[in-house]
């Protein structure tokens, strides 16, 4: 599998807002190395740095020292910028703040339009994006009349318009009710699948890094932990202690351990938890 | 009760004056204009009438729509034809102090009244039957000759119709702060103008400082969607005109032009 994204000793720094107060350091060195066509899921509590971390992925923050390369194009290079914000894509937290137009099939249209591609191929792509988030019935739709899951959507559809390589999820889930949260999830696994989007998800809900095949946990500017969902939650005790929840699921496992019942830690989805208590307490 | 404000009211519809492109209907509306303020007897009036009723006939947009346009501007219309009714020198029919009716007086308020209605209502036509982008979009390549001195019109373009994008979502968020100040006791009802003018200060304040973060995740997703200007964008449904749109134009421009002509001789 060939390399992505890739980051080499990144740091950043947030400059001071008045005089006096010292600037706030955001990233302190993260060395990462994202394949292509996986789904990573990046956790953190807030001011871990994994929103500053999404923003140096497309050049919209620029490193202050180490690097950040998109399928080995420098971010800081200025004459690759088109190409690199093409290939990686971002979806916001608030989808009201990133619709840009008041019809649905324009706003999809909005990128694509910005690269100067024809106008029959950027039918072909707003129809096929559409399609690939499920919206294609709401093409000539008002965006602010829909759900906040359809709206954010919307904004995937928009991102997936420029044919990507990788999409990255800045907490696009935070604004939204259970529901949306579901139709953002299972549409991002979707792309992940069928089009071998790699994926980047960041987020501090625990329950969405399940199904990922790599987790990353982030803590203080750094990556404090790396692995599939497997080996990160069953080191219950380390993720506490980073301020974080492990998921409902390995709550219960653990628990239940220390009470004494012989119990995996890592049947992290629902019914993997359900079989493996039935399997204990048989 | 924010949510019945309709700005650049469009009514959606399929016919011909809603498919005409919308260059066109902006320069009929341009020809419209100078007919009316050249038109100035009972003929050219009369032309001019009948060429607003044709269009509003076309477009189906109904009467009671079209008067209510007319609403905002009610009293502007009412002092414009009481000045002129009572203060145009001429033949004075009716006199008391220094209130005078003359010919000329009623002659002047009826044309100047007309002349605004239909000006108006003319106008409306425009937003009733075009909807806010492709407004935008003809005004940005209508104007687009302007590039040449330096004018951005693609960005006052942009600007535009971000604007109308967000004007929902801002009303929508200016009635949320309502409600969050209702409940704890702000009064926005009763007083004096200046009271309630005081009291929407706990409204706007919030108002503009999320207006300005919403601006500042908007430019940075505009960025991520490789937004770099208006050079070299395409567009998903570019303008195109068709035969029907030289014949409208035809059309004004005979109509302006008669109107025009008919003064010039005297009519």
């Amino acid at each position: 599998m060939s390399t992505i994204l890739e980051t080499e000793n990144l740091q950043y720094l947030y400059p001071a807002v008045e005089e006096g107060e010292q600037a706030t350091v955001a990233l302190r060195g993260v060395d990462l190395k994202i394949e292509k066509g996986t789904f990573v899921v990046v956790l953190g509590h807030n001011g871990s740095g994994k929103s500053t971390l999404a923003k140096t992925f497309n050049a919209i923050l620029l490193p202050a020292a180490g690097s950040v390369r998109v399928e080995g194009m420098d971010t800081t290079d200025e004459a690759r910028l088109l190409d690199i914000r093409r290939k990686v894509g971002m979806v916001f937290q608030n989808p009201d703040n990133q619709i840009v137009s008041n019809v649905v099939e324009e706003d999809v249209a909005f990128a694509p339009e910005n690269l100067g591609v024809p106008t029959a191929e950027i039918r072909r792509r707003v129809d096929t994006a559409l399609g690939a988030v499920g919206m294609a019935e709401f093409a000539q739709h008002a965006p602010h009349l829909l759900s906040g899951g359809q709206k954010q959507r919307i904004a995937i559809a928009g991102v997936i318009a420029m044919e990507p390589d990788c999409i990255v999820l800045d907490e696009a889930t935070a604004m939204l009710d259970p529901t949306g949260r579901q139709e953002v999830l299972s549409t991002a696994h979707r792309l992940n699948r069928e089009k071998g989007i790699t994926v980047v998800l960041i987020t501090h809900h625990m329950n969405e890094a399940e199904d990922a095949d790599r987790v990353v946990v982030m803590d203080n500017g750094k990556v404090a932990m790396d692995g599939t969902p497997q080996e990160i939650f069953t080191r219950v005790e380390e993720l506490r202690n980073l301020g974080l929840t492990v998921p409902d699921t390995v709550d219960l496992l653990d628990r239940l351990r220390r009470d004494g019942l012989e119990l995996p830690l890592d049947a992290l989805t629902v019914d993997a938890c359900a079989d493996a208590v039935a399997a204990a307490l048989r | 009760m924010l949510k019945d404000i309709t700005l650049g009211q469009y009514f959606p519809g399929d016919t011909i004056a809603h498919r005409l492109d919308p260059r066109t209907k902006l320069l009929l509306v341009v020809l419209y204009i100078v007919g009316l303020f050249c038109a100035d007897s009972v003929l050219t009036y009369g032309v001019m009438i009948a060429a607003f009723l044709i269009c509003a006939r076309v477009s189906k947009v109904g009467a009671r729509a079209l008067v209510r346009g007319l609403k905002p501007v009610l009293l502007i219309i009412l002092f414009t034809g009481i000045l002129n009714l009572f203060f145009t020198p001429g033949d004075y029919l009716w006199q008391f102090g220094f209130l005078h009716i003359s010919r000329q007086g009623i002659a002047m308020a009826v044309r100047m009244v007309l002349r605004i209605m239909l000006l108006i209502m003319g106008t409306f036509l425009l937003t009733y039957t075009t909807s806010p982008i492709r407004l935008t979009d003809g005004l940005e390549r209508l104007l687009g000759g302007l590039k040449k001195i330096h004018v951005p019109v693609h960005e006052l373009a942009m600007m535009m119709s971000i604007a109308l994008r967000f004007i929902p979502t801002l009303i929508e968020e200016t009635d949320k702060i309502m409600s969050a100040q209702k409940a704890r006791g702000a009064d926005f009802e009763s007083g004096n103008l200046f009271h309630k003018a005081k009291a929407l200060i706990p409204i706007l304040v919030p108002l503009f400082i999320s207006a300005f973060r919403r601006a500042d995740e908007l430019a940075v997703a505009m960025e991520c969607r490789c937004y770099h200007g208006g050079e070299g964008r395409t567009k998903l449904n570019p303008l195109k005109y068709a035969a029907r749109d030289y014949w409208t134009l035809v059309c004004g421009v005979v109509v302006t032009a008669g109107v025009i002509a008919l003064g010039r001789f005297g009519f």
